[in-house]
This record gives C-alpha cells, structure tokens and sequence, in this order.
C-alpha cells in the first residue's frame, strides 16, 4: 500500500504548483491547471475577483473533460435518452430502468484507462471501486459486473505486466465485494498498446421506491462524510484523466488512487441501509474530483448551496492544506445530505459497518459552494456556476482517414481451412478468456444463471420475491474497434446492434445503453470527426431498435506519442427475459438438430481476425487495410427481432451470434458443449469470405428437425434470410466438405492462452 | 429447523446462505451479527464465505476473534452443528474449532470453477444424503488445506475428511476438501453448496449437504 501520511509531501507542488493560499495566480498556474486563459477570464468575470488557489484548483477539476465534457455534450445530446421505462436518463450517478413488478435496474459503465496504463493493478482496482458506488448510491444493490480490456499484442512483455495487473486488480477488488464479474471482452491490437483501456460496467437492482438522487435537497440539512478519510492520493486525477499519456504524465504517480475493497464493501451496506431506512435527503459518492465534484454536484442539482468546513474533515495525512483535501481523489468516501433529526440515527448506521461518518457541513440556501479551512474562508462559488457553466467547444471536424483498399482479398484452399480455423481459435482476441474470468468470482450471490463463455451474454437470476418466481436480467458489454476504425458511423451501428443481438441471442429484450466512448484528443479534427459519425451511427442504432441511452462516460485523450487509439466506443446494454424458459445458450443442445444461418451473406474481410492474421494488424496512426461493407440498419433490427420472436415462441434450442473469426469461429464455439455438427456447404462462393468474414453480422441458430420449416417460413415473412447449412451431431466439426476436426482439438485450440506461463 | 447464519464485516456470501436455508430448504433463517450473542434454539449455524475483515492480516484471522465466536464455540461445544463454507471454513480453523489451516492456492491465484469431489464419509450429518461423488463451485485464493503431519494421520485415521478434490485445484494436502471435528459437529469445507442447490443454476449436488443436516437433526422443516 501507498501510505505517504509519514511525510507531508506535495504532489502539486512536485510540478511546480505553489497550494498555499498565499499563491498568486500567474498565466503558468492557470495553464498548468489545464484551463485555457479564456475560461480563466470567464472565471474571474464571474466571481467578480481573482480566484484563491483552492478555487483555482476547484475549477480545473469541475471544468476538466473528465467531469464536464466540454467537447462532447453537443454530439452527446444526438442521443436518444428517453423511454417509458426510463425512470434516470443521463446526468445522475447511473441511470436507471424500470423493469416491472417493483423492481428497477442501475447501470452504468466507465472506463480507468490511464491509472491502469501507470498502475495496473490499483487502476483496474479503484476502476471496480468507483463503478460499484456510481451504482450503490442509486439505492441498487450491485449484482454483477463486467469489464471490456483492450491491450497491445500479448507478445509484448509490458502487455504481460498491464494484462496480470488489470485483471488482478478486477478480481482482487470485485472478489472481496462480492459482486460477481460476470462478462466483457478483452482484445489485443497494436493500437491500444501505448494507451490501454480498462472499462468497467456495473450493474444494480433496487425497489423501485429505495431511488436515491445526488441532490443535496433542504436548507438547513447536514452534510455527512463517511468511508475512508482523505489522503493525499489521487490529487488532480481528473485533470490526468484529461491530457495524453505522457512521460511527463506517467511520472505522475500520485495521481493514482490506491483502493481498499474491504472499506468499499462497508460503505456499500451501510448506503444501502441508509437509503433502504429513509435516512438521507441525497447521496453520492467521491468519485473523480472528491469532495470537490460530490459537493458542487449535489448542490447544483438541487439548485441549492453548500457549506463545508475541512477542518471537520477526516484526513490521514497531516497538514494537508485546504486545496489538498478538496481535490483528494482518495478512495472509498461518501457524502450524504442527512435531515437534522436522523442525524443520530445515519451515524450509527455508519458505527455498524465501522466506516466514520462525520458531519462536515450543510445546505444552504445561497447557491453559493463554501468552503472553510483553519477559519477562513478558502473558497466561495455560485454552485452553478462550476456544474452548469463549463465552456463547451465545437472543435474542428475532419472525416477519418479511409480504409486502404484491399488489393487481392486472400484465399483459402479447402485444404486449408481446419489449420485456419484452429489457428483463429487459438489466436489471443478470439480465444476462450477462462485465464481471465475464472480468477473473477463470477457464481457469487448465486445469480450466474448463464455463466462466463456459455451464451452471448449473462443472465443474472433475480430472487423471486414474496414467493413469487425468478426473474431475470442479461447484460453484456463489448465494441469491436476495428469495425470503428475502416468506418465511424457504421462502427456505430454495428456496436450498439452487437449489444443487443448478444442479448436476443440469449432469449432477453433489450432495454436500456450505457456506454464507454474512448477516443484520442478531440482537439485533433479527425478524432473528433470520427466521434462525431461513431455516436451519430449509434443514435441512428439506438433509435432504430428502440432503445434508449441512460448514461455513459467520454474517454477523451487516450494517446500515446502523439498517435490516439483506434476509436473504441464500448457499448453496455441490459436486457429482460421474463420467463426462464427462454433462456439460451451457445451450445448445441441434441443430435439431429438443424443448424440455420439467419441475416445476409458475408461480405469482405476488412477489420476481420482472418485478415489481421495473414496481412498484419492495424498499426497505430496508418489507415487500416480492407473496408466494411454497407450495413443494412433495418435489415438487422428485423434479424434480431426475429430471433427474439424465435426463441420465445419455442422454437430455437441454441443461438449464438457472427462475430470474431466469422461463421467458422461461432459454429466452432457452439460444439466446445460437446456436441459436433456437419455443415453440408458455406453460403457464398468464396470459401474466405464465407466461413470467416465477419460482417454483415448473422446469427448462428439450431432447430429441432421438424421446426426448421416453420423457423424459415418466419424469417421469409420477416424479410430475414435464413439458410438451413447444416445439422448437430455427435461427432466433430466438419466444415463444407473438409476433414473433421474433433471437439478435443476445438477445445486445445480455444483455451489457448495469450502468452505462455500465464497462471 | 432454524439456521443462524454469522454476518461479519465483509462477508459475502450471507446472504445466499439465508435465501438457500429458506427458500430453497424451507428453513427458518436468522441473520447474526458478529458483534452480537447468537440468538437461543438454533438447529445449525453456518459461517458463511467472503472476506471477513477483508481477509486483510490473514484470512479468516480477525472473524475468529469476533464476539459471536465465543458463543459460536459453545453451541458446537455443546454439539450444535456448524457448517463453515469457504471463508467460514478459515475462520472455524482460525477459531481453534478444526484443525489445520488454509493457505494460498499453489498457483498463488484465485479460482472460481467446478470441481468434482469425493465423498469420503456418507455416514455423518453433513453427508448422509450426498451421493458417492458431487459437483459443486469453489471460489477462493486461500483454499490450500494444510495440516502437520501427524494431524493429518488423525484427521486420516479417524475419518474426519468429508470431502477430497478429484482433480487438485490448489495444493491442498491429501486432495482435502472438507473435513469435520472429531466430534463430529463441526464441518469446513472450501466448495460452495449454497451456489449448487438450484436447477436454475445448473446444479443441484450441493443440496445434499442441507439435506444431510436436515436429515441429522430431524427437526424437519
């Protein structure tokens, strides 16, 4: 552990920044404050006078593009956010859907990118920690999580240490909660070397009545701290979220926070009883910016004022100063907005689960964020002034490169095709991540209905209530950056239609988005250009299956030398399945089955795994090689409707959908059950494109014999292609004509793990 | 039949111990706080997994000193039967109540998974109603089961190990499992039954367990 509490060091003041009070604020202090000298006049205009050093610092974090996405909110607002089960759209801690019978969901995703890049483990760790209490403070319970990694190539022994660490630190931290990480993928490209992405999604259920707000609601209430005391780590973390990694930056240690799960599952129960026994007015927790956003947030919200005195504020670090304690991002701390006369009642909650709980301050009516230390008055804010005030910028906007052409698309000879495809099974994004998910506890509170690798995406069992029987959720998470890459808006698309077919195919009816936008610095014309098409092609998706986007997190800045990432927007998505009956799987379920290809044929091979294996992957800052072909919006919306239609009337046994590695690669993952399955011949006439192309996405289904007729007759007057390719079998796989490759082999091939010695 | 299950600080997996006591065997289910005495006239109580004290210092090591403990002690002293799952288990051997101690897996990893066990002993009340061989979850870092030599000719001797791993997935001595006091009322054991009660989580074997006791204290429902 971390503990600088021996020494009264100064992070700050390492880069140069004086935090006394007596500091003058120079042009190099605002820049270093990463504000441009216009917002530092907007600030000064506002306040009438020059801002103390604690407002200066005040300002960074609340107006960085961690906190106030200055140059994401116009393209944001294409969105669609509403819904009749929305019951929290964006702008809250998560949002929140209501799923009938009482009972209502909290999710919501975000990404720990450059404190994993720094710290592998205690980044992916307080990454965990910071989504859980996003979810908690709703008033939800968590019940499952899910992580989407992106790295450089495995063979990179820096990849070896990020890749252990990252997932060290999801275990280490979301085992000891008890929240079981139950889905997300992880890809590896050269792209993501320099800059790797740690994305971590939660998901919660509350009664609906238990809704609990950020809102710091009532002049005259108490504010209330609780959880750990506030240390010196993590000072400015949000301003470090905002800027390119560099050396420079990496040097910045103690931006990273450093997470105490144990402290994490107290101030879960505890908020949970809170809100459960109608102890707080308001809630939220201290995520990125601390003391500094929580308190600003509630009282803008509420329209309301707050006065804080830091002197009353736990601190494990002596002497911190006044700008220390309200930009610490210390870990594991909650604010709450308590009503006088059940003040007592809040600490003892807080007494039980042994997490403090200190009142610090309280609302006021001036609108006014007040902030005292030693007796002074250190800060003095209109509240709404530093939530609703940030500058927003319409930065420049350049079309992304376009894809190089592919000049001779590569054949595969029929000889050729099993070493192909278990070379694919084998290769690090496609093959089985149980190195990953089995060091997850993924079975805890026993809700693992559909477990890690066994269908699209998890079904969570929610305990029948009063008697009445299980109900349950499915969520998934993922986003195929390669697609992105060749084309922004329809990589989009693609994204938030994977979501939901992963979904389907497990019998569930998408409900509610939450996403993940990592992208490089929007300054640059054509990221920003790029941002703007992906989330336009995923509003034109989100609205085309009707779903609505109830939150989400930019991730703008992920850089490494100057060259951004692959644009990586990941896309989480909850789903309902009403009747336990309709859930599916992957694996095919008895000899005889029909096995149906539903959706269009294949069509080229750019962005595709087959691709990246015999012309190289995409290299970061060179326009990817291969394009993607058109994709027909309604026609996938059909697709999925179908099978959704499919699946609840009886009629489909497995499903799983195209995706990495193409039809090859899914048929070859419904046999890793047990069963095998001969396909009589590949739609298409080229054997490349046919058996491991990866686009248009199409979903794999079995069938009982005598229902294949009626599945085709439906899809026929859905306007789906269905093309029944083959049937189950008790043997191998054998793929249009060639040898039969035994499960076994499959099975060699698939846990293979990205690099040799990986426990 | 009335089953108290012990709440510590950072346990995790209370709260599927009370819902499979009562909705899946029917019992009634008392939730017991650590720092409180254990409620009178219980048939059973179960320390459940998680990372009490979040395992910090060692696993299981400040539960074990916890005011409910001492009660705890007495209840198996005065032969109630106590089932320790997983971190439960770590805290009955921190607690002096088994003997032996867990220690990292071998691999130095966490494993969440099915493992395949052995049922040594189908003549006690934690086994009675268990099948030669069962399925069930593990889910643990610290689950390597040690004991010194000649403990380990005891627990062999006596037949005090109730459940043996077919394929070893941490190290622990003797394929151990779980194992029970010599009186025979106190089991430990690192697989969770509590996770494998439920068709609707794709296994049932760990019912046996509950059943077994059920059985054993013929207090029925």
């Amino acid at each position: 552990m971390d503990d600088r509490s021996s020494s009264p060091w100064r992070w700050p003041r390492e880069w140069g920044i004086d935090v006394t009070l007596n500091a003058s604020i120079t042009p190099d202090l605002v820049t270093q404050h990463g504000l441009r000298p216009e917002e530092y006049e907007g600030i000064v205009e506002r306040l009438g006078r020059e801002p103390s050093i604690v407002e200066l610092g005040i300002y960074s974090v609340m107006w960085s593009e961690h906190c106030a996405y200055k140059h994401s909110r116009p393209v944001l607002r294409g969105l669609p956010t509403t819904g009749e089960r929305v019951l929290v759209g964006p702008g809250e801690n998560a949002g929140v859907i209501d799923i009938g019978g009482g009972l209502a969901i909290a999710f919501k995703m975000e990404s720990h990118n450059h404190p994993s890049a720094v710290e592998p483990y205690q980044g992916a760790a307080t990454g965990v920690g910071g989504i859980l209490r996003d979810i908690f403070t709703m008033g939800a319970r968590p019940v499952a999580m899910l992580d989407n990694l992106r790295f450089g190539e495995p063979s990179d022994p820096a990849m070896q240490h990020l890749v252990e660490g990252v997932v060290e630190g999801i275990a280490g931290y979301g085992n000891c909660v008890g929240v079981p990480t139950v889905a997300g993928d992880v890809m590896f490209d050269p792209g993501h070397a320099g800059n790797i992405l740690v994305n971590v999604m939660c998901v919660g259920v509350m009664r609906s009545e238990d809704l609990a707000l950020g809102q710091a609601q009532g002049p005259g209430n108490a504010v209330l701290c609780f959880g750990s005391a506030t240390g010196c780590d993590g000072i400015h973390g949000a301003t470090f979220a905002s800027e390119e990694l560099s050396e420079q930056a990496l040097e910045r240690r103690g931006a990273v926070q450093v997470g105490d799960p144990f402290m994490g599952k107290r101030i879960l129960e505890a908020t949970l009883e809170l809100i459960r026994r109608g102890l707080v007015a308001g809630i939220q927790d201290m995520g990125a910016a601390g003391l500094t956003c929580s308190t600003c947030e509630m009282a803008g919200r509420a329209g309301t004022g707050i006065e804080i005195d830091l002197d009353r504020v736990p601190q494990r670090a002596e002497g911190m100063s006044a700008y220390e304690i309200m930009l610490s991002e210390s870990q594991e701390r909650m604010l709450a907005v308590v009503e006088p006369p059940k003040i007592e009642a809040a600490l003892e909650v807080c007494e039980r689960w042994e997490c403090g709980g200190v009142v610090i301050g309280e609302v006021t009516d001036t609108g006014q964020m007040v902030v005292r230390h030693h007796g002074a008055t250190v800060a003095d804010i209109p509240a709404e002034h530093l939530t609703g005030a940030a500058p927003v910028y319409h930065p420049e906007d350049a079309p992304p490169a376009a894809p190089r052409p592919l000049g001779e698309t590569p054949r595969i000879r029929r000889s050729e095709v099993n070493a192909t495809l278990l070379r694919l099974l084998a290769s690090p994004t496609i093959a089985s991540k149980r190195w990953a998910w089995r060091r997850y506890d993924h079975m805890v509170q026993t809700g693992a209905a559909v477990r890690p690798g066994e269908g699209d995406a998890a079904v969570i069992r929610l305990r029948g209530r009063d008697g009445g029987p299980d109900r349950f959720i499915a969520v998934t998470s993922d986003g195929n950056h390669r697609a992105v890459a060749r084309d922004a808006r329809i990589g989009g698309q693609l994204a938030v239609c994977e979501a939901a077919r992963n979904l389907v195919c497990v019998g569930a009816e998408p409900l509610g988005v939450t996403n993940c936008l990592n992208f490089g610095s929007p300054e640059r014309p054509e990221v920003f250009g790029a941002f703007r098409r992906c989330v336009g092609g995923m509003a034109e998706a989100c609205r085309a299956l009707g779903v609505p986007v109830t939150g989400g997190n930019v991730s703008f800045y992920n850089e490494a030398d100057g060259i951004a990432i692959p644009p990586t927007p990941m896309i989480g998505m909850l789903g309902l399945i009403e009747d336990a009956a309709h859930i599916t799987r992957m694996a095919w379920r008895e000899v005889g089955d029909v096995i149906c290809m539903l959706g269009p044929l294949p069509e080229g091979l750019g962005g595709s795994e087959l691709l990246k294996m015999t012309a190289g992957p995409d290299l970061p800052g060179t326009a990817p090689l291969g394009t993607i072909a058109p994709f027909d919006l309604e026609g996938e919306v059909r697709l999925q409707s179908l099978t959704l239609r499919a699946i609840r009337e009886g009629l489909i046994r497995s499903a799983h959908d195209v995706s990495e590695g193409g039809l090859a690669v899914t048929l070859a993952e419904c046999c890793l059950g047990g069963l095998g399955a001969r396909i009589d011949a590949a739609p298409g006439d080229d054997l490349a494109v046919a058996l491991f192309g990866e686009l248009p996405p199409r979903v794999v289904v079995s069938v009982r014999a005598e229902d294949a007729p009626r599945l085709c007759a439906m899809a026929e007057a859905e306007g789906v292609d269905c093309a029944e390719i083959g049937e189950v079998t008790g043997g191998g796989l054998s793929l249009a004509g060639c040898e039969e490759i035994a499960i076994d082999a499959l099975r060699a091939a698939h846990e293979t793990r990205p690099w040799e010695g990986l426990a | 039949m009335k089953t108290g299950v012990i709440i510590f600080p950072g346990s995790n997996c209370d709260q599927d111990c009370l819902d499979v006591s009562e909705r899946v065997m029917g019992w009634e289910a008392i939730p017991c706080w650590h720092r409180d005495a254990l409620p009178p006239g219980l048939d059973l109580v179960i320390l459940p997994g998680g990372f009490s004290h979040g395992d910090y210092l060692r696993a299981g090591a400040i539960a074990a000193r916890a005011p409910v403990m001492a009660d705890v002690a007495r209840f198996a002293q005065a032969g109630g039967p106590v089932l320790g799952i997983c971190n439960g288990f770590q805290i009955l051997c921190e607690a002096g109540l088994l003997p032996g101690a867990l220690r990292i897996n071998r691999d130095l990893i966490f494993h969440c998974e099915d493992v395949w066990l052995r049922v040594e002993r189908r003549d006690t009340r934690f086994t009675s109603a268990c099948p030669e061989r069962i399925q069930m979850p593990i889910a643990h870092r610290e689950g390597n089961y040690y004991a010194d030599r000649e403990t380990l000719a005891r627990l062999e001797g006596q037949g005090l190990v109730l459940f043996r791993y077919e394929e070893n997935p941490n190290g622990s001595v003797n394929d151990i499992a779980g194992i029970m006091s010599e009186a025979g009322n106190v089991c430990g054991m690192m697989p969770h039954p509590e996770r494998a009660s439920e068709d609707v989580l794709g296994c049932t074997d760990g019912r046996s367990v509950f059943e077994s006791l059920a059985l054993a204290t013929g207090v029925g429902n």
